[in-house]
């Protein structure tokens, strides 16, 4: 059984929200939309979005990082939100485990938001059916797109390729190698979810010089000593021993 | 979390719906052992069971509130494997039909012996409310661990948010018949009125215990392994929107803190301190007078238990959306 | 999951999928658009697009939203009559009429006085065709956005190494070791950078920040640097002195490509003193060549030689005597003699950063160029002839952008950047800056704008350009008093290497009629009431003032844009563009084209959609009203309109006739058989449209490199006219053009003087040596009242002040905040969220702040261009963007306070004009707890504009291809 995820590269993620508006824009006209927004050109304006880019400061000045974080349904392997919704309208696909909510059958009871400690869901507020990322199920199987567009659109979308879609059942898979080399980790591990996104973290490449490198054989400078005037005062002139 | 008040209406009207169905079962059983002399009539049953059935309807018309697709509601029923408020969403009208049929049988006399053991006769209504109260202990245990098995909402995921459930309910129930008896047959106030007491204890005591136990958890879930960060200094700078969503408006009661504890206070005064005392002084002065007041502080208090109850529950989800910028 | 009522809108869909270029930014990705039963679907990356490739960003993916904005101008419109500037009070006109009134404004001033009508236009990506257009009229005022954008960008790095960072040039990332990017530079080029910044990092590359502020790209660098703003001249001229001290500069490279180790005059008394030794003829007499007949010092003959001489081997430094007495030194030698006091610590008390940190990005960046070079088997010949069996790279890359440039020192920052990268033997190799075609020109590049006021005659063209590159004082485009020609005062004394205009000072100049008033001003897509101006509540004042007779001091104002912006209100006219979607463009070479690092590329835009109501592209007004003025250009002898429309003027214009070189340059030639050069080709269009709407050209790979003196490269760059000649393009680490202008300032060379007032002014800054000065608003302000720096950073998913009308970009910024260290703010008696005063020695803006620690804390910040005026982009007059979005520009002032070089001086760089958006200097305190939670200034909010919806809707939800929105109650 195959467990398709996303992987996403904090290493490398500049927080510029491409996914975000990918997402909804490949969404609202896609099976999962529309998606509603409220107050679009007014106050406060809200929508339905299933992808967000978050941004924290860890540190203080100037040992600070800025890091962007882009979140949505993490596909966990034991979802808390499926076996509470009354209805079945939440529920787990047994070929790939992607979750997905049935809207025919959501009755906007909000009780797998509830259950979800990752803040993954979002009610459309105009539909009053519970939405969430679908990992663009209906992308990913569609076989009049090319081959390599089988992909969710964020991933498609993104300019650094900070998200990898793949099998994380699949050892082999590029998302199985990325998190088993990069030290993939998964959120808020102490409540047993099991997402299956993972998070790639932070990796520095730090100053790699050696002090000896400085003293160099090949310094130009001894290229510049070319006047000695002649004329000039040395040691050999004044001593006589 | 934010208290949805058709949550609160719900829970708090089932309850006590659920509890004065208990009080009135509670008497006839009593009753038919012969260890209280009430000579209760049908009447009382029918009409008590009546004011129950209405308690009940008006939850379930404030459970509708809540549903974005009412109109859907039914197929709630479909997951009573693994949810329960699916498993709450049965029992609902198996309650409300199985307290029907008890008052029914009781106003309309059509309650014939079905057997008797020794100097017992057991008609149909005992028999309809053994079945009515193992449907409204369901129901009960269902409501609660609809919010006690959320597992990393700490301050629900407790035995004792279940017990609060039904001891809470129950107490409200009893002192609701306490006050229809006094309307409808005043000799059986101090029988429920005696329990009402009982009860009330007991619910102070768990509910105390849940208070104490809630203001000593320390959240599991921190920002550090909510992003999978460590460090002991990190900050969320912006949630990566402004106009707010569906995370910062239902998971956050977005009160003060003394908001909050006033609440708590509030609750505790109306719910136990209140009806405490005019309960003990209707033992001794049975009248609607004392009772009303009585039934109306516990109310009001179990909507602000029911409010405090939801607010304080923190949901990790928050940890993701703190801040704008 | 699975909605029936989706399932059922889905199937019988008329779907169409086509390619064009994203406009949502400068970035000109390849995008492909799905459009079901006529609407927009999807826009997705173009895979097969060079820039892009298959990527797309925040902005492009919200393209739906921008087409169909309420924000969008639908109808042509006239002020109202008894109206007001600034109502924003219009009625609806019809085409003919707009283009009627045009034509008579126009045709008369051009009779007339054509400087009278001035052409100032935004972050239009078609200065090729508005510059045609504005030569064509002889008007010289005209210019592009980029003088209040990154001009000194621009300048600072053609005049010093023929090309520069922008659409020109960039860091070869995918084979740097090092990558240092200085300041904000996140709005160019971006999408291109973000996909090359990731496989740097993941390739293991190292990546420094140095930068006042932590977000955008520096989030994910290696280490952050944080420094003062405007000092980062001073760190780099540290650098210099520390890899020289070291001896970590690339020996060869300055003395074959740059001109190191030429001989310059250092003879006090001379009136030549501080330009090169030149002997013999010059090979080709024109100041765009850098001919090859001035001095090296050869240590065998141990005398002077003409350069590149066989065998010879120069010195870097010491001072010599040639034969006629002079004495001369290596520029280099100057150079050291210029940085040998900027020392580390001498530059740590002005940034910030410490003393270590400076030493170690100095050793860094020599040992990482020295010891990880690489070797690519690439045989090329540089333009004396020699053959080289390799291509070498100094792995060390550079970017930077506005962060550098918008400061009044950032010409001799950036030069001086320029020159580190050039010690370092970084230019146009593998790992370093490469140039991207049209690019390298020659320094400075060959086009001029006419000399003198007489190159402005009524009814003919400009005799020149109305933007150029000067080489030397005389191309300067003055009277003989030293009078600016032009309206913004470009290419005077004032800024006399202002190569973009100065467009931040048109209106005040055409307000106070200094140098002269004008008729009528045209604007199209800028927003100059709002965030593209400074002082902008003066400005907005500016533009509605009246004189006694109770004219307006700038009579007739029309404006062209997409969007009712803060702009439009102030128009008497008002022409609806199309949107991105609905246009044919060209991002062509004679503009700013698209080129890549390993060859020449231009694009193309095409319809996907109709224009919406009676909105018009531009080029077509632009092309109408040149037909109907009847400019040589658009017209044939007898005076009839040539051009059917624009698409047919890019196949068939010819920049001369016969010239072969047009708009466009793939597929030229009758069949399409050419490329850069041939005969207009009917089909060019379709075979754009055919190619991904995109047409690139690889060089042979030996003529990828050293494009600066490759011979291969630089013959086959004139051959195919992107360049006059084939001469080397020697790297200019000393600059004589800008000694001849200190020359001039100090009176020592005959021709055109600076005005009396000006000649200490341009003395000090026209300095051929790199260096290092406080900018100007600093130098002229309180620092101990205003201590603290202001600055912008540009967020990734808004592109200045379009976006705000875009109903999902809006949503992630909807209102700014100030950002201050935790440090300033407690210093200050201010919390998280607190409502505080913001104020400058100009101004002052009321808004709310965070803590960040990710800002120095020196420092505040916000985000560009979210604040907008109420009612203004189709928002609601409550919108948060109006309520509690505010705008730095309020803060910042568009001339420097009056000093000793004079008043009115542009708040910009005195060598380039470009605008000193950086340097202001604030002070923050608490507002008062009584005061309104609201942004401050506010403005009168927008009346409706007609041809937009009256009411908005509450709520909307797009789905394509049922009729735009399902539900959107109003």
């Amino acid at each position: 059984m195959s467990q398709l995820a996303l992987v996403i590269d904090l290493n490398v993620c500049v927080g510029c929200h491409a996914c975000v508006t990918n997402c909804k824009e490949w969404n609202t006209s896609g099976s999962a939309g529309a998606l509603s927004d409220d107050h679009p050109y007014g106050k406060d304006p809200t929508g339905t979005f299933f992808n967000r880019v978050q941004t924290y400061e860890i540190g203080k000045f100037p040992k600070t990082e800025t890091l962007h974080f882009p979140k949505s349904c993490l596909h966990c392997e034991d979802p808390p939100c499926v076996p509470v919704c009354p209805t079945g309208a939440s529920y787990k696909r047994e070929e790939d485990g992607i979750v997905l909510v049935d809207y025919d059958k959501c009755i906007g009871c909000r009780y797998c938001s509830w259950a979800c400690p990752y803040g993954a869901r979002e009610i459309d507020e105009h539909q009053k059916v519970m939405k969430k990322c679908t990992l663009c199920v209906d992308r990913i199987y569609d076989e009049s797109l090319p081959e390599d567009e089988r992909k969710p659109a964020c991933v498609l979308a993104c300019p650094t390729s900070a998200r990898i879609f793949g099998d994380v059942h699949d050892p082999d898979s590029e998302v199985s190698v990325a998190i088993r080399e990069q030290g993939g980790y998964q959120l808020m591990p102490e409540w047993g979810t099991k997402p299956s996104n993972h998070y790639l973290p932070r990796h520095k490449n730090h100053v790699s010089y050696h002090k000896d490198e400085l003293e160099r054989a090949d310094n130009p400078l001894k290229k510049e000593d070319y006047q000695v005037d002649a004329s000039e005062p040395s040691l050999d002139d004044v001593t006589s021993w | 979390m934010q208290p949805a008040f058709s949550v609160i209406f719900l829970t708090t009207l089932i309850g006590m719906g659920q509890g004065l169905f208990l009080a009135i079962y509670t008497e006839q059983v009593y009753s038919v052992l012969n260890v209280v002399q009430t000579n209760s009539s049908d009447r009382f049953y029918g009409i008590a069971s009546g004011v129950a059935l209405v308690l009940l309807i008006l939850g379930l018309i404030a459970s509708i509130f809540h549903l974005g697709r009412p109109e859907r509601a039914w197929r709630a029923a479909a997951m009573w494997r693994t949810s329960w408020l699916s498993r709450e969403v049965i029992i609902l009208p198996i309650v409300m039909g199985l307290v029907f049929l008890f008052g029914i049988v009781h106003f309309m006399s059509w309650n014939p012996v079905i057997m008797t053991f020794g100097q017992v006769e057991v008609r149909l209504s005992l028999i309809i409310g053994a079945f009515a109260t193992l449907a409204t202990f369901s129901l009960y245990i269902a409501t609660g661990m609809i919010y006690a098995c959320l597992k990393f909402l700490q301050e629900w995921h407790s035995p004792l948010t279940v017990i609060n459930y039904l001891l809470l309910g129950s107490v409200s129930g009893f002192t609701m018949a306490s006050v229809v008896a006094a309307y409808w047959q005043p000799k059986l106030v101090s029988f429920f009125v005696g329990w009402s007491i009982v009860m009330l204890v007991f619910a102070f005591i768990s509910r105390g215990a849940s208070l104490i136990r809630n203001k000593r958890l320390r959240p599991k879930s921190t920002v550090q392994t909510a992003i999978g960060v460590r460090h002991n200094q990190i900050k969320q700078k912006s949630m990566g929107f402004m106009g707010g969503s569906m995370n910062t408006r239902d998971f956050f009661h977005g009160k003060t803190l003394f908001f909050l504890r006033s609440i708590k206070t509030i609750f505790l005064v109306l719910v136990f301190a209140v009806p405490l005392v005019l309960l003990i002084v209707a033992l001794f002065k049975p009248t609607l007078t004392v009772l009303l007041p009585a039934i109306v502080s516990m109310y009001l208090g179990l909507i602000a238990e029911r409010w405090y109850f939801f607010a304080e529950g923190n949901h990790p989800q928050n940890i993701y959306y703190q801040s704008i910028a | 999951m699975y909605s029936e009522n989706n399932l059922l809108a889905e199937s019988p869909d008329h779907i169409e999928v086509k390619n064009t270029t994203c406009y949502m930014c400068a970035c000109r990705c390849g995008i492909r658009v799905t459009l079901k039963n006529g609407e927009v679907r999807y826009i997705q990356g173009n895979p097969d697009h060079p820039l892009n490739k298959g990527v797309i960003c925040a902005k492009g993916s919200s393209g739906i939203m921008k087409q169909y904005s309420p924000a969008r101008l639908t109808k042509p419109l006239k002020r109202r009559k008894g109206a007001q500037r600034g109502d924003n009070d219009f009625e609806e006109i019809s085409w003919d009429e707009a283009y009627a009134i045009m034509e008579e404004r126009l045709s008369e001033i051009r009779a007339t006085d054509p400087k009278k009508f001035a052409l100032f236009t935004g972050r239009d990506q078609m200065q090729a065709l508005t510059g045609l257009f504005a030569k064509q009229f002889g008007t010289p005022n005209y210019a592009a956005h980029g003088g209040f954008c990154s001009v000194n960008m621009a300048a600072g790095m053609i005049y010093t190494i023929g090309g520069s960072f922008w659409e020109f040039g960039g860091p070869d990332l995918e084979r740097s070791k090092l990558f240092i990017m200085f300041g904000t530079a996140e709005d160019h080029h971006s999408n291109p950078l973000k996909i090359q910044l990731s496989e740097f990092k993941r390739h293991g590359g190292r990546f420094i920040s140095i930068n006042p502020i932590r977000t955008g790209y520096s989030a994910i660098a290696d280490e952050w640097v944080p420094i003062k703003p405007g000092t980062d001249g001073a760190l780099i001229l540290a650098l210099i002195n520390e890899i020289i001290q070291l001896g970590l500069y690339d020996r060869d490279f300055l003395i074959q490509y740059t001109n190191s180790a030429e001989l310059v005059n250092v003879d006090e008394a001379s009136n030549e003193e501080g330009l090169f030794v030149r002997q013999g003829e010059k090979a080709i007499d024109d100041a765009c060549v850098d001919n090859q007949n001035k001095l090296w010092w050869d240590r065998h003959a141990n005398g002077a030689v003409i350069t590149h001489t066989e065998g010879a081997d120069p010195y870097l430094l010491g001072d010599f005597e040639l034969d006629n007495g002079m004495k001369v030194k290596p520029a280099f030698q100057l150079l050291v003699d210029r940085v040998k006091d900027y020392t580390p610590e001498w530059a740590s008390s002005i940034t910030g950063i410490p003393v270590e940190t400076i030493k170690q990005l100095a050793h860094e960046m020599g040992i990482t160029a020295r010891d990880q070079k690489i070797e690519l088997p690439i045989p090329w010949t540089d333009t004396w002839g020699k053959e080289h069996e390799s291509v070498s790279g100094n792995p060390v890359s550079f970017h930077a952008m506005r962060g550098l440039a918008a400061h009044s020192n950032g010409f001799h920052t950036i030069r001086s950047l320029s020159i580190l990268m050039t010690i370092l033997g970084t230019i146009d190799c593998p790992g370093g800056f490469r140039h991207k075609a049209p690019f390298p020109r020659p320094i400075p590049p060959c086009a001029k704008t006419p000399r003198g006021p007489e190159g402005v005659q009524p009814n003919t063209p400009l005799a020149g350009m109305a933007l150029g590159w000067p080489a030397e004082p005389n191309d300067l485009f003055v009277d003989d008093e030293g009078t600016p020609v032009r309206l913004d005062k470009g290419f005077s004394w004032e800024y006399p290497l202002s190569v973009h205009g100065l467009m931040h000072n048109a209106i005040t100049n055409a307000w106070r009629g200094d140098p002269y008033p004008i008729d009528t001003l045209m604007i199209f897509m800028a927003n100059m009431a709002w965030n593209s101006s400074m002082n902008t509540v003066n400005i907005r004042d500016m533009l509605k003032d009246k004189d006694e007779d109770g004219n307006y001091k700038i009579p007739n104002i029309f404006v062209c844009d997409a969007f009712e912006s803060e702009m439009v209100a102030f128009a008497d006219l008002v022409l609806p563009d199309t949107s991105y979607l609905e246009r044919h463009d060209v991002m062509s070479m004679l503009d700013r084209p698209i080129s890549e690092y390993d060859g020449p590329v231009d694009s193309v835009r095409v319809p996907v959609l109709p224009p919406t109501g009676d909105s018009r592209p531009f080029q077509e007004t632009i092309i109408e009203l040149g037909s109907r003025l009847k400019l040589p250009a658009f017209v044939d002898a007898e005076g009839n309109r040539k051009y059917r429309d624009y698409p047919d003027f890019v196949i068939n214009y010819e920049t001369e006739p016969g010239s072969g070189i047009g708009f466009l340059a793939g597929w030229r030639g009758k069949a399409g058989e050419k490329f850069m050069k041939g005969e207009p080709n009917p089909n060019q269009w379709e075979m754009y449209e055919k190619n991904n709407c995109v047409y690139h050209y690889h060089l042979p790979k030996s003529y990828q490199y050293m494009r600066n003196f490759n011979k291969g490269y630089l013959q086959w760059s004139r051959k195919h006219r992107l360049t006059r000649f084939a001469e080397p393009i020697t790297i200019h680490v000393y600059s004589e053009v800008l000694q001849k202008f200190r020359l001039a300032a100090q009176g020592k060379l005959p021709g055109k003087q600076p005005p009396e007032h000006l000649r200490k002014r341009v003395e000090t800054y026209f300095d051929p040596l790199p260096m290092y000065y406080v900018p100007l608003e600093s130098q002229l302000t309180d620092t101990q009242k205003y201590p603290l720096n202001a600055v912008t950073q540009r967020p990734m998913a808004m592109y200045h002040s379009w976006d705000s009308q875009n109903a999902w970009l809006r949503q992630i910024h909807a209102h700014n905040y100030l950002h201050i260290n935790p440090q300033t703010a407690q210093a200050n008696g201010i919390s998280d969220d607190d409502w505080i005063w913001v104020e400058s020695m100009h101004g002052k803006v009321r808004c709310q702040c965070r803590l960040s620690e990710a800002v120095e804390p020196g420092t505040v910040w916000t985000w560009n261009a979210i604040g907008k005026a109420s009612g203004a982009w189709g928002l609601d007059k409550h919108a948060n963007e109006s309520q509690r979005g505010f705008l730095l520009n309020h803060l910042i002032s568009e001339e420097l306070p009056e000093n000793v070089d004079g008043d009115h001086l542009s708040n910009s760089d005195p060598v380039t004009g470009q605008a000193a958006w950086y340097d202001v200097r604030v002070r923050i305190y608490k507002a008062d707890d009584h005061e309104p939670a609201q942004t401050s200034p506010q403005f009168k909010p927008h009346k409706h504009t007609p041809g937009t919806p009256k009411r908005k809707p509450k709520w909307q939800a797009f789905f394509a291809g049922l009729g735009k929105f399902k539900g959107g109650a109003k």
